[in-house]
C-alpha cells in the first residue's frame, strides 16, 4: 500500500489559516486539516472519495475553530 | 547529510527504505496526530503516543525512567539498537521523543529527514499491519538534565541574561495576540513572552517537503535573531514539544554546545503569579 493522489493546500476558515492534506490509501481517502502553525491536526475524515473527505473535515474544522473564537 | 555538525543523527527516506528490515534498526513513528499511525505506517515501525506514552500520565513530567525502559523493551529495542524516529508535521513529535531518549542516554538515535510527509509524498510502502518484535532487555541511564531547563534556571536567565532565550512559537503567540494556536485549548492565563526572548518560529527550520534547511540557512536563521551558539541557549514554546525540535536543530544540526529545552514552557511561565511578561513585537 502506498499513498496516492497526495495533495495539500491552504485556505481560511473562521478567519484562521488552515491546511488541508488529503491522499488515498488502499480504497480509502483520508483528509486532515491542521492549523498551519504549529500544524496541529484539528479535524480529520476518512471516506471513499476525496470530495467527501475534504468536505467532512472542513465542517469539523469550522466547528472547532468557531468554538475556539469564543473561548469554548 | 554532510553539512551538519552531527550528520549521524539524520537519515534520509532512501536510507530508511534500505535499512528498515535490519534487525538492529527499529523505526518508531511519533505523530502529533495520534491517529495517523493507524492509517498506515512504514512496515515494521512501532508507534508511540506522545499523549499516553512519552509522558508521566499522573504528574506533568517527561516519561519516567522505568516506563521508558518498558516502552523500549516492548518495542524490541535494546541499548545497542539504532532507533530511527519519524513523524508527521516536520518531525515535530519525533524530536520530542529524540530529546527524551537523549535525556535517558540512548546512544544511537536518528531522525528520518522529512518525516511521514516526505515518505507519503514519495509514494513509499505503507502498511496497517501491527509490527511484531520480540521483547529485548533495556536499561536506561540516569537522566541527563544538562539538556533540560527547569523554571528556576529560566528565572535566573531572565534576571541575569545568562543565556539566549529562544521562543519558537508563532509570532502571534509571542506578541500575546493569541494565547494558543487556533483550535487548541487556551492553557495559560496570560499572553506574551518571557522577557528577553527572541522569536524564531520552530517551523522556519524546515523546507516545504519537511526536510531540514541546510546548515548555512539554519545558522543564518538563528544568527539573525542574535543566537550564535557562543552562549548557552534555552528554547521554549507552549508545552515543550515545538522547542524540542528547535533544540535538536541547534544542538545536533548546528552543533551548539549548551542547548536546553524548557519543557515547562509558556504553559508554566504564563500561569505563574507575578512572573514578568513582555508583550509586543517579535
Amino acid at each position: 500500500m502506498r499513498a496516492e493522489d497526495y495533495r495539500s493546500f491552504e485556505e481560511r476558515l473562521e478567519g484562521w489559516p488552515v491546511r488541508f492534506t488529503s491522499y488515498r490509501l488502499g480504497d480509502r481517502y483520508y483528509c486532515h486539516v491542521d492549523n498551519v502553525e504549529p500544524g496541529a491536526v484539528i479535524a480529520r475524515a476518512e471516506t471513499t472519495t476525496r470530495e467527501e473527505a475534504e468536505g467532512s473535515a472542513r465542517e469539523q474544522a469550522r466547528r472547532r475553530l468557531s468554538r475556539g473564537r469564543d473561548g469554548g | 547529510m554532510p553539512d551538519y555538525s552531527h550528520p549521524e543523527t539524520l537519515v534520509s527516506t532512501d536510507w530508511v527504505d534500505t535499512h528498515r528490515k535490519d534487525p538492529n534498526v527499529r523505526l518508531v513513528e511519533v505523530d502529533v496526530d495520534t491517529k495517523a499511525y493507524d492509517e498506515g505506517h512504514i512496515p515494521g515501525a512501532v508507534g508511540w503516543s506522545w499523549q499516553t506514552q512519552l509522558c508521566d500520565t499522573v504528574r506533568r513530567d517527561i516519561i519516567p525512567k522505568e516506563a521508558l525502559e518498558r516502552l523500549l523493551s516492548d518495542s524490541g529495542i535494546d541499548n545497542g539498537t539504532t532507533i530511527v524516529l519519524y513523524g508527521d508535521n516536520n518531525n515535530w513529535f519525533a524530536c520530542w521523543a529524540f530529546w527524551q531518549l537523549k535525556i535517558y542516554g540512548h546512544d544511537d538515535v536518528r531522525v528520518m529527514n522529512g518525516g511521514r510527509k516526505k515518505w507519503l509524498q514519495e509514494g513509499r510502502e505503507l502498511t496497517r499491519d501491527a509490527p511484531s518484535h520480540p521483547k529485548r532487555a533495556y536499561r536506561a541511564k540516569e537522566p541527563d538534565l544538562s539538556i533540560r531547563a527547569f523554571l528556576p534556571e529560566v528565572q535566573e536567565v531572565v534576571r541575569n541574561r545568562t543565556a539566549d532565550l529562544v521562543d519558537v512559537r508563532s509570532p502571534q503567540e509571542f506578541t500575546g495576540e493569541i494565547l494558543a494556536p487556533p483550535g487548541l485549548p487556551e492553557t495559560c492565563q496570560r499572553g506574551g513572552h518571557i522577557p528577553g526572548a527572541r522569536s524564531v518560529t520552530w517551523s522556519l527550520a524546515c523546507n516545504e517537503d519537511g526536510t531540514f534547511k541546510s546548515f548555512d540557512e539554519l545558522k543564518e536563521l538563528y544568527a539573525k535573531a542574535g543566537v550564535r551558539g557562543d552562549r548557552p541557549i534555552v528554547a521554549y514554546c507552549r508545552i515543550g514539544e515545538r522547542s524540542s525540535h528547535t533544540w535538536y536543530v541547534l544542538k545536533y544540526l548546528l552543533g551548539y554546545k549548551d542547548v536546553r529545552n524548557y519543557d515547562g514552557s509558556w504553559t508554566e511561565w504564563g500561569n505563574l503569579v507575578g512572573a514578568p511578561v513582555e508583550k509586543g513585537a517579535a
